[in-house]
């Protein structure tokens, strides 16, 4: 697994190497900022509207996270884009190719990389929350549990942003390809507030659930609610691993 | 014994959307030897290559390195390797000192012995004075240079470079042409080119790939052998034994009528003297040339007969 740390370390020194990579982190936590702040001025504004939430670290943080997640939809497919279609580009790829490292150690290494600065993303999202701990006592578990929601909506969206570029030796086709993809599961997941249940088969089929328990973003709905549950946290698991094992059978698939 | 070879490929075949590019390609490496891989762009010198240095899967035939099986075993087998692919694989962001060290611990040099390694690459690649700066911000010469650090950082068995001087000014492509002799010295070398001299120059082997196939394969013996042979035509020329008796010929060969080939005594030039002879002899000399090497032939008859639509591409 060394091949698989240095491919790691490598991955993160150029992203954070790059001003594509910076530029992402700040204009990430500019949107988190103001809508932080102006999700604040409507409960000053509005403070009758909290009594339908159960207290403030759930208006502030589960909002917030939502939120960032829909920021996501468009900044992990740019942060993963260049991942493997870039090296094919220049060449580099022969370099990881000829190396003895395996094609599972490529990915995984790659997959670490970017998950170390999107776990940066994440914490510095989950600090604007957490200021307000100066001034009213905050629910923890809500905001933790929202902010792990986060982290692994983060690692679905780079498995598949993985799975895209390894896909192209274009990098902005494979920008387009994973944000294409990441829209559909973000549609997929909004069927799923639809209340439809047609019968096929003398069977009642409820569409909305199934919707919700296909894409990532419906499993990520319980997580902001404040409950972790092993079945979630599992899906997440499962999803991450199908779109990394799919990028290392393409991988494969080229050498052959 | 197989073993002895530090590298071999066996029967070697590559298809490109269910058209055979490469076929039947055998070659072996011995240690200390320089394999120089010769042929017109677009024979498949790159895709033999990259077939040996384990970036591409061959259709067909096996590929051993240092007796291991680059297909059952590549983590072993890619250990004895350094690769330079056509493109030197570098990272523009990167200063030199950080992309040697990725090199390095991709190539699982221990902690403890990875920056004499990096320093030691960059000493035999004239690299030390630029360790600091961007790749991207080197010259062609540099950035190939650093491409040949990054082969050589792990100290491997075999040294693949593809193309090594394609794109280089003629001063850059003294220096590095100077560093790979250097470099032949300590490792075994697959060295490709569509440049004769290049190869005459380096290789101790030579083989000429001409559209996928193997065409022509000699060592630098056979070449030297073969080398040195004069034409020489006479119109009125005495028998074949009154030349072989003339002073510092080695061989002789009656070839036609008026016609032979004549090779002088190792490392002798007997042109002049050869002319004088004949001329103060009355034999009429009508042709003196020094014969191709049958590696210049054979190199010319690939180049002349090339038509580039029936070639595969690179």
């Amino acid at each position: 697994m060394t091949g698989a740390l240095a491919i790691a370390r490598h991955e993160s020194t150029r992203l954070f190497a790059s001003p594509l990579a910076w530029a992402l982190l700040g204009f990430t936590q500019l949107l988190a900022g103001l809508l932080f702040v102006m999700s604040l001025t409507d409960i000053s504004l509005n403070p009758q509207h909290l009594t339908d939430y159960d207290g403030v670290s759930e208006v502030v943080g589960a909002g917030l996270f939502r939120f960032v997640t829909l920021v996501l939809l468009l900044v992990v497919p740019l942060l993963t884009m260049r991942a493997f279609a870039e090296e094919r580009k220049n060449g580099t790829l022969e370099l990881l190719l000829a190396a003895p490292a395996s094609a599972t150690e490529l990915v995984l290494g790659k997959f670490v990389g970017v998950m170390v600065y999107l776990s940066l993303s994440c914490l510095l999202v989950g600090a604007l929350p957490a200021t307000l701990t100066a001034f009213t006592p905050l629910d923890w578990g809500v905001i933790a549990a929202g902010l792990l929601g986060l982290w692994l909506v983060m690692a679905a969206f780079a498995a598949v942003g993985l799975f895209a570029s390894a896909l192209t030796r274009e990098p902005t086709l494979a920008a387009v390809i994973s944000l294409a993809a990441l829209m559909l599961l973000w549609l997929i997941y909004a069927v799923a507030s639809i209340d439809w249940h047609p019968s096929v088969f003398g069977h009642t089929l409820d569409i909305g659930r199934i919707a919700g328990g296909i894409s990532p973003i419906g499993h990520d709905d319980t997580l902001l609610r404040g409950l972790v549950t092993s079945g979630d946290v599992l899906y997440f698991v499962i999803f991450v691993l199908a779109f990394l094992a799919l990028a290392i059978v393409r991988l494969d698939a080229e050498r052959r | 014994m197989k073993s002895d070879w530090l590298l071999s490929a066996q029967g070697l075949a590559r298809d490109y959307g269910g058209r055979r590019v490469v076929t039947d390609i055998d070659l072996r490496l011995a240690a200390g030897n320089v394999l120089g891989v010769l042929g017109p762009n677009g024979a498949g010198k790159t895709t033999i290559l990259r077939m040996l240095a384990g970036t591409l899967a061959p259709s067909a035939g096996r590929v051993a390195i240092a007796g291991v099986d680059l297909a059952e075993r590549p983590r072993a087998a890619k250990r004895h390797l350094g690769y330079l692919p056509e493109r030197p694989p570098v990272y523009p962001e990167l200063t030199v000192d950080e992309y040697l060290r990725f090199a390095a611990r991709l190539h699982d040099i221990p902690r403890a012995r990875r920056a004499a390694a990096v320093t030691a690459a960059k000493a035999d690649c004239g690299l030390i004075e630029v360790g600091q700066r961007l790749i991207g911000a080197l010259s062609k010469g540099y950035a190939q240079r650093v491409g040949l650090a990054q082969a050589i950082v792990h100290r491997p068995a075999v040294l693949i470079l593809d193309e090594p001087t394609a794109g280089l000014d003629p001063s850059q492509l003294i220096g590095v042409r100077e560093l790979i002799g250097r470099l032949a010295r300590e490792h075994s070398v697959i060295i490709s080119s569509h440049i004769l001299g290049e190869i005459q120059a380096m290789a101790s082997h030579v083989v000429i790939i001409d559209r996928g196939r193997l065409a022509f394969s000699a060592s630098r013996e056979q070449l030297a052998a073969d080398a040195s042979w004069l034409e020489i035509g006479l119109a009125h020329g005495p028998d074949t034994a009154t030349l072989a008796a003339l002073p510092e010929v080695a061989d002789i060969r009656h070839t036609g009528d008026g016609q032979w080939l004549i090779r002088a005594a190792a490392g002798r030039d007997i042109r002049t003297a050869l002319a004088e002879r004949a001329v103060a002899e009355g034999w009429g000399l009508h042709t003196l040339v020094a014969r191709p090497t049958s590696l210049e032939e054979r190199f010319m008859r690939v180049i002349s007969s090339g038509d580039d639509a029936e070639r595969a591409p690179a």
